[in-house]
């Protein structure tokens, strides 16, 4: 058992290359931390760091309160699942497994009964003595894992543990991944690129992009107040929809409609960004049906008119895709990136894309035109120049939690490079001094919710 | 090649061509079998059969100490080359698969030229050399530029087998706990057990076939091997020529290779890393 707190970490390779700049987080004791970001975001190098297995340039590493920068990994108290677990493939299940304590000379007794156990918890008391090439892909994973569980170490790290399955197993592993950890109650600091492992088994999630720690806080968290396009862009499935959006008579002119901007938002927006323009950003589940949202509701957003491409029915939901019309570029380095990383851009399929999840009783139909209405409430606005959520900074008058001021201060493309700190109680100067500015700029009140309309 | 040949045609073609190669390359060797079993008068008889087989010639060899201590010299200086070499190789192969170090390149560069060189061009000088440290005609003598030249030739082959070997397996070891040398010695070589034992064939192979060193830097059957000791057979008077034992000596030398080769060609064509990472 033990925390682990990064502090400044930074790696650069003898290239030249950083990997991963000024990355700073304080992980509790007992804590399940999901570090995820596109493939090349420095999650996996951060995560060899903590194991030993790549130096750090900068920053100290602490683990359970001891400096372990200059410590191999045999010292660090350590257990690590990699992605292509990496099981020895000249041992049979039981030798795999009992390998760490036969190193650390532990009686021959005592491993056998410890293997026993962490086999009989995972399932594979009858593989015990099967060598990992005779096994099926989950068994394999799930000898990776006990491989980390019979030492019993302090800490966890998990490296894609899941990536190499197959969809179905992959969601029965990772239910039993965070049923072990539960159960053990072991700091574990997983990494993955996929968002949805993120939301699901983490207690918290660590957002980075290009070596920068952009947002760290529950999955809600990062869900509902993303700090920037990055990270709004990443988490969620589907995926947000941004549109560009002009201010005009403190209206949010975008080309589904024209939005009332409260004047919070207004002055917000006025005194982040340079330009008129902004990114404006959907989830899919703010848009409905107009036929069945009540004339009470309404009001809150505004409702127009599509021809609908495509209607996928998941029977629970109904999701359907429309195309809009340009009305000005959304170019965004952040938003590039995510296209490349989900595959969109080779795809083809234009950004300009609208998903939508409406309520499975909708008479919508596919290449029909319909009237649809978008909830303007929980619309982000974004700078498109350094990405940053400026309807967050609005909410963060006074009303904001402190958790989010927190996680939000935001690292942004061209911004600086000093990403926050969000564990509790350990706000760095550089975090505490960005909330601040925050604070001080907006000094209007927020009314709970953040009304746009 | 009965994949590429589609046509009839194409197959008849290629198994003639293949029957002619193999000929080609085992005439010699029948040869040296048939010259092995004539009488001493018969060996100037054309017939490729002998007209009357006998097994003197190998009774007579291996009888003689002239013949048996050599062919010991040769199995001792082999084996213990071999083992040096390949202990050697496996760690400077090692490390060129694995890490970055300054003066790696020229390391490799160094192993390349050494077998790239002409041994005869290195005869003179290290006969001097070993004529100054009183290692001529000794074991130590041939071991020592029999590792020499086996070393580029292991760490060649060695360092693409441990390529192969997933380096995450060693992170694993690292982080269960062992030390670089643990995690060498236990995950590392035995994975690389095939490769080791290709390389140690290859190697003992070019130590037992070697002529060049051992009649230059030996002098008595103390350390002479075996196919130099061939060439100091006599016959049995001055004037005729020890063809038969010769060629018997020939073909006793041929055999550990032959079996050799046979007992270790599945091992090395077994890979044993399946299993280790995801199919």
């Amino acid at each position: 058992m033990a925390e682990i707190v990064l502090d400044h970490i930074t790696k650069r390779f003898p290239d030249g290359a950083l990997a991963v700049d000024d990355f700073n987080l304080d992980i509790s004791d007992g804590e399940f931390v999901i570090l995820v970001g596109p493939s090349g975001c420095g999650k996996s190098t951060t995560l060899n760091m903590i194991a030993g297995l790549e130096d750090i340039t900068s920053g100290e590493l602490r683990i359970g309160g001891k400096v372990v920068n200059n410590k191999t990994p045999k010292d660090r108290d350590i257990a690590m699942v990699f992605q292509s677990y990496a099981l020895y493939p000249h041992m049979t299940v039981r030798e795999n497994m009992g390998f760490a304590l036969k190193l650390a000379k532990v009686p021959q007794a005592t491993i056998n009964e410890k293997v026993e156990e962490a086999a009989r918890i995972l399932d594979l008391t009858q593989h015990l003595d099967r060598r990992p090439a005779n096994l099926s892909g989950g068994q394999r994973q799930r000898v990776a894992m006990g491989r980390a569980i019979v030492r019993d170490p302090s800490v966890f790290l998990m490296d894609e543990p899941l990536s190499n399955l197959d969809a179905k197993l992959r969601v029965q592993m990772r239910t039993e991944v965070s049923r072990i950890q539960r159960r053990l109650g072991t700091t574990t600091v997983y990494v993955t690129h996929d968002q949805t492992e993120a939301m699901t088994l983490g207690d918290r999630v660590a957002v980075m992009r290009s070596g920068l720690l952009q947002q760290v806080g529950s999955p809600k968290e990062l869900y509902d107040s993303p700090v920037n396009l990055f990270v709004a862009g990443f988490i969620g499935s589907p995926a947000m929809n941004f549109m560009g959006g002009t201010l005009e008579d403190g209206k949010l002119r975008t080309s589904l409609g024209d939005f009332q901007l409260s004047d919070r938002l207004r002055r917000a927006v006025e005194r982040e960004s340079a330009g008129r323009e902004v990114i404006v950003g959907l989830r899919p589940e703010n848009f409905e049906d107009a036929a069945i949202v009540s004339a009470d509701a309404r009001p809150n957003g505004i409702t127009f008119h599509t021809s609908i491409d495509v209607l996928e029915s998941m029977g629970s939901d109904v999701f359907v895709y429309f195309t809009q019309a340009r009305e000005q570029g959304v170019n965004a380095a952040e938003l590039e990136e995510l296209a490349k990383d989900s595959g969109r851009a080779d795809t083809g399929a234009s950004g300009d894309t609208v998903v939508a999840r409406l309520d499975a009783a909708t008479r919508i139909h596919e290449g029909g035109d319909a009237e649809l209405w978008v909830d303007g409430r929980s619309m982000h606005v974004f700078d498109p120049a350094t990405g940053r959520n400026l309807s967050l900074d609005a909410d963060r008058g006074g009303a904001a939690s402190s958790s989010a001021a927190r996680s939000s201060t935001g690292s942004s493309s061209a911004g600086s490079s000093s990403a926050g700190s969000s564990s509790a109680g350990s706000s760095s100067a550089g975090s505490s001094a960005a909330g601040s500015d925050a604070a001080t700029g907006s000094t209007t009140p927020a009314g709970p919710g953040g009304e746009v309309t | 090649m009965a994949a590429v040949a589609s046509t009839p045609r194409q197959k008849v073609g290629w198994t003639t061509a293949n029957f002619v190669v193999i000929a080609l390359a085992l005439i010699p060797v029948l040869w040296l079998l048939s010259l092995s079993f004539k009488t001493p008068a018969a060996v100037i008889d054309p017939s490729f059969i002998p007209a009357s087989w006998t097994w003197g010639n190998y009774s007579g060899i291996l009888t003689s100490a002239q013949f048996i201590r050599p062919l010991i010299n040769s199995i001792g200086i082999g084996l213990i080359s071999t083992v040096i070499s390949v202990v050697l190789a496996s760690m400077a192969a090692y490390a060129i698969a694995r890490l970055r170090f300054p003066g790696k390149s020229l390391l490799i560069g160094m192993a390349l030229l050494i077998a790239m060189f002409p041994l005869i061009a290195l005869v003179t000088p290290l006969f001097t050399i070993e004529r100054a440290l009183g290692l001529f005609n000794t074991w130590p003598g041939l071991i020592i530029p029999y590792i020499a030249f086996g070393l580029p030739l292991g760490i060649y082959t060695l360092s693409a087998f441990f390529r192969e070997i997933p380096w995450e397996l060693e992170k694993a070891a690292k982080v269960d706990g062992a030390t670089p040398f643990q995690a060498f010695v236990r995950v590392i070589a035995p994975l690389a057990a095939p490769g080791m034992v290709t390389t140690a064939i290859l190697v003992f192979l070019a130590c037992w076939n070697d002529f060049l060193l051992a009649i230059s830097f030996t002098s008595t059957i103390a350390s002479r091997t075996a196919p130099a000791a061939m060439e100091y057979f006599s016959g049995s008077s001055q004037f005729t020529v020890p063809t038969g034992p010769i060629a018997a000596a020939a073909v006793v030398i041929t055999i550990p290779i032959i079996v050799f080769v046979l007992f270790f060609q599945r091992r090395i064509v077994a890979g044993l890393t399946s299993g280790a990472v995801k199919g």
